[in-house]
């Protein structure tokens, strides 16, 4: 003790010549730093409602709720997340998590309500003053906690693929399935878009459990085309996921392709429940494509006697016939035919129905008769010496290739259409040029332009990679024919393709004009189906929509005998084909055991 | 050099088993409560005293006042779930609990924090340090009726909040070091404004020591009150400047270094005697040193690179069956989380080793007794503990 401890505590009193280091008026000079965690923000158009921000909450303080006049949609389920700050912690691992970076927080702070129900409320939907301010807390972009690309899958380089048929993708390992399955945020948002509803979510926690017998399971409960789905399928559940906002899509159809993969075929049948008794009923099937086969494989499970009639020689439709052996190897197919046959369906291939067997005969001998013809008919362009021998159509030439009949290589061909056919028929083209001559000489002509496309990107890029040559916005005009010979294509710019109504009306710059030479014209422009087995007195009494046989919502026709389903009635699409099989199946179902108002 | 003279011929007969035996009848023991809801308590706790005249003569501490289940919690939560819940285990000085369960995540997941994001979390800890040292120090002054340097310490402290907002988005739950690395790089500017916040609250400390330090009140009311013994360092799992004060010098950044700590220079502060001036005066003088240590960080660390490792998706994050434990140096001592794994989603078990947890109830029990009842405020504060994690 000193005397400094005695005259130094005064040193305080210098304080009071001090100013004050308050501030003066807190609720209205402070506001937050640029980063705080603030109030919520949400845009209601970037939010898609995949409800991850509901998910990660600790406090159970996100509820995704409806928002007034939103309807949902594919990839949005027009649920909003409801804030309840009774609950909030102000973490922001609902703004870290969210896979649009929809959400995000204000610097705002203060909020005075008299009315507690008042601090739960929606943001971007129930207005707030801070809705427009800049500042707060918002996901710095290198900070994620979900992965957000794909792994690496293996694929064949184009010079190596472009000289055989052989498959292109590899398929992913054990570990990239899992580490991409690990990107799942498991919203569901797929399950709705999917035609047959796959329990999308869940297959893929399968995958990250390597439990690939449950997955198997799972997929076979919406979809006994897994392993061509896992292959071709259109994949509209990648379009919608989640994690595309910010990242790449979950590789969806690639993870089902890995289940099926990794499950021995031998251990198929355990994996699948036998089918129920015999009931007695019998139904006929005609076409053996995804949605024959599907409708099939239910009501063989459901204890029916099917038969399939085929009019090829070998069963699984424009999968086999329409898709090149590249994409989709024939083994494969007849892989998930055998499951559907060892079902106890009996599949006759070869028999063509309105020849030997006639649909009267099918219809008195069944209890029901199903439909499934397909599309296997190529439309027309009907330009000018389009009726040439050597203007082709796609879908009869990929059934040739496939059948390995010669329909003889063009040196140079031309294909017409900018569709997924299109580029099936000129990357089968390509290959056999590039066997036959060495060298690859396809141009597609596509009405569309590249930014909208009707072709999948992948398509387009691989396309480009093993040669063949696209050109987009180009209207075919005329087959240029020399000495009774197709020379080539004549084409001019598209300046655009749909009027005013959205009708389909071409407009044409016709100054730009250009010859495509070519010794095959190939047309890609759309299928219809051949409906001659119907016979003129039923093509009479069946009631149509504009060149489709009409049917209800089970899928049955106006005569209550006949159903239909698959493309013939819902446009070319695998998934779609297996969902309207499934559909076609329950609506029989129910029609044969009498329980037709509770299907 | 306490004024105050027990005595002796006052105190209870001990009976075979070594506790006290107090007639309350008799009139001469009195039974009184501090706390839970005290100006002399630190925290939600109490303080069952016996009293004989105005000297402690035997006290229990009780706890649970505060208890919200944390480590019960986390077993039924995620691993990123967790992350939010762990700071609130200790309000004043948050971020050892965000680290170490951090950490303990890392380590069973077999990832490792960025370069970057290390040196950003020992930035975070190092300001925290300071921060929960300043309220310490407003608390350490109150207790004994000082209540001027809480005004001033606060301020300072508020400073670095500023700081802590502008780094990390919150003043006080800053949520800012997650599994995998940390948020955000430093804002711009944050070197500049830093520095202006450092010189600020060294011109408080220096006003701090003297009308703290330097104070003959204080001084007699602290000076050779409430010895920790040397020996009961081990015995009772005293840590950090409890520690340090009695001259034995313990500093889990120096003994079992983390994070950039082997890459600064510093040296642990001690003291030799282990009475509450020393303890305050170890921390003080802490402070400084933390200061320094912002300093060597700020201009070391690295200005680029990556903040986050790769973590796998957060929402189904599994981790290998394993258990660990780590530590750091908090302002009050070791820190710690015990983490098992069964390979779930989920922690198997969480234990938050908080040094409060030794320091505020068998060590204070036994240091009370004997003191007079004006002095068991300033004594309690002199441990400098925290409630919560006590409890958690």
């Amino acid at each position: 003790m000193s005397l400094k401890d005695v005259l130094s505590p005064f040193t305080a009193w210098k304080y009071v010549f001090r100013d004050p280091v308050t501030i003066e008026n807190p609720l209205r000079d402070r506001p937050g730093a640029a980063r705080y965690r603030g109030f919520h923000k949400n845009d209601p158009e970037l939010c898609i409602g995949c409800g991850t921000c509901e998910t990660i909450c600790q406090n159970g303080a996100i509820d995704m709720v409806p928002a007034p006049g939103r309807d949902p949609r594919q990839g949005d389920s027009a649920l909003r997340p409801r804030i309840d700050y009774g609950r909030c912690c102000w973490c922001a691992l609902c703004v870290d998590v969210c896979m649009t970076k929809s959400l995000s927080m204000s610097n705002e702070y203060i909020w005075v309500d008299r009315d507690p129900d008042a601090f739960r409320f929606t943001p971007g939907i129930d207005s707030k003053r801070w809705d427009s301010a800049e500042l707060g807390y918002h996901r710095p972009e290198h900070h994620r906690l979900v992965p957000e690309h794909r792994p690496h899958m293996g694929e064949l380089e184009p010079e190596e693929r472009i000289g055989s048929f052989a498959e292109i993708v590899d398929g992913y390992t054990v570990e990239q399935a899992r580490a991409e399955a690990d990107r799942c945020v498991s919203c569901g948002l797929c399950i709705a878009t999917c035609p047959a509803h796959m329990d999308i979510p869940n297959y893929i926690a399968a995958i990250r459990d390597g439990d690939y017998r449950h997955g198997l399971e799972l997929l076979y409960r919406t979809n006994p085309f897994s392993e061509i789905c896992g292959r071709v399928c259109t994949h509209k559940c990648e379009t919608v996921c989640a994690a595309g906002h910010t990242g790449e899509p979950v590789a969806i159809r690639w993870l089902k392709r890995h289940i099926v993969d990794q499950v021995p075929y031998e251990q198929y049948r355990d994996v699948l429940a036998p089918p129920a008794p015999a009931t007695g009923r019998t139904v006929a099937v005609v076409g053996a494509g995804p949605a024959g086969l599907t409708a099939a494989f239910d009501l063989a499970r459901l204890g029916h006697a099917v038969t399939v009639y085929e009019a090829l020689d070998k069963p699984g439709g424009m999968t086999r016939w329409g898709i090149p052996e590249y994409r989709l190897p024939y083994d494969i197919i007849d892989r998930d035919v055998d499951v559907i046959r060892s079902m106890g369906v009996d599949l006759r291939c070869g028999q063509r129905i309105g020849g030997d067997v006639t649909l009267g005969q099918l219809r008195d001998g069944h209890d029901a008769v199903v439909l499934a013809l397909g599309l296997q008919m190529g439309r027309a362009t009907r330009i000018p010496g389009s009726d040439h021998p050597d203007v082709r159509k796609a879908v009869d030439l990929l059934r040739q290739a496939t059948a390995g009949e010669d329909f003889g290589t063009p040196q140079q061909a031309v294909v017409i259409g900018g569709g997924n056919v299109a580029m099936d028929i000129a990357r089968t083209l390509a290959r056999l040029q590039k066997q036959a001559f060495g060298t690859v000489r396809v141009t597609v002509t596509a009405l569309e332009d590249f930014a909208h496309f009707l072709a999948d990107p992948d398509e387009i890029k691989e396309s480009f990679e093993e040669g063949v040559v696209i050109l987009d916005a180009r209207g075919p005009q005329a087959v240029v024919i020399e000495d009774g010979e197709v020379a080539g294509l004549k084409t001019w710019k598209v300046k655009s393709i749909f009027d005013e109504q959205g009708r389909f009306a071409p407009s044409y710059d016709e100054t730009d004009e250009m010859i495509h030479p070519g010794s095959m014209v190939v047309e890609a422009i759309g299928q219809m189906t051949d409906t001659a087995l119907l016979g003129e007195d039923l093509t009479e009494k069946l009631a149509w929509n504009r060149g489709r046989l009409q049917v209800d919502a089970k899928g049955r026709t106006s005569e209550p005998w006949l159903w239909a389903a698959g493309d013939m009635v819902r446009g070319p699409d695998v998934v779609s084909a297996v969902a309207d099989g499934h559909r076609v199946a329950a609506g029989i179902h129910a029609a044969l055991t009498g329980k037709e108002d509770q299907a | 050099m306490a004024l105050y003279t027990p005595d002796r011929s006052q105190y209870p007969a001990a009976l075979p088993d070594g506790s006290l035996e107090f007639d309350l009848a008799s009139g001469k023991y009195l039974k009184l409560w501090q706390g839970p809801q005290h100006p002399g308590i630190t925290g939600n706790m109490s303080l069952e005293l016996t009293v004989c005249g105005d000297e402690i003569v035997h006290a229990r501490t009780h706890v649970g006042y505060l208890h919200r289940g944390f480590e019960k919690l986390m077993e039924r939560r995620t691993f990123i779930q967790c992350f939010p819940i762990v700071c609130r285990i200790c309000v004043p000085e948050p971020d050892f609990n965000e680290y170490c369960y951090a950490q303990a995540v890392e380590e069973l997941a077999g990832i490792e924090a960025p370069e970057r994001a290390r040196w950003i979390r020992t930035l975070i800890l190092e300001m925290g340090r300071i921060n929960s040292y300043m309220m310490y120090l407003g608390g350490q002054a109150g207790s004994l009726g000082q209540a001027v340097i809480g005004q001033w310490t606060t301020y300072g402290r508020d400073l670095m909040l500023d700081r802590f907002e502008e780094l990390t988005g919150a003043r006080i739950y800053h949520m800012f070091i997650l599994p995998g690395g940390v948020r955000d790089g430093l804002p711009d500017g944050f070197e500049t404004r830093m520095e202006e916040t450092l010189r600020e609250i060294e011109r408080i400390m220096a006003d701090v020591e003297d009308v703290m330090f330097h104070n003959a009140v204080f001084k007699t009311r602290t000076v050779g009150q409430g010895i920790i013994r040397p020996e009961w360092i081990e015995d009772y799992g005293v840590t950090g400047p409890n520690a340090r004060a009695a001259g034995v010098v313990k500093d889990v950044r120096k003994d079992q270094p983390y994070l950039v700590y082997p890459e600064l220079d510093f040296e642990p502060v001690s003291g030799t005697d282990s009475d509450v001036f020393t303890r305050a005066d170890v921390r003080r003088r802490d402070v400084h040193v933390s200061i320094d240590l912002v300093r060597q960080i700020l201009a070391r660390m690295p200005k680029d690179g990556p903040l986050m490792a790769k973590v796998p998706n957060v929402l189904h994050w599994k981790i290998p069956k394993g258990e660990t434990y780590v530590r750091g140096e908090c302002s009050r001592g070791e820190y710690g989380y015990y983490l098992v794994t069964d390979g779930s989603g989920y922690p198997r078990r969480v234990n938050v080793r908080g040094p409060s947890y030794t320091h505020a109830m068998a060590l204070l029990e036994k240091m009370i007794v004997g003191v007079n009842i004006a002095d068991v405020a300033g004594l309690m504060v002199s441990l400098h503990t925290y409630p919560p994690e006590i409890e958690r």
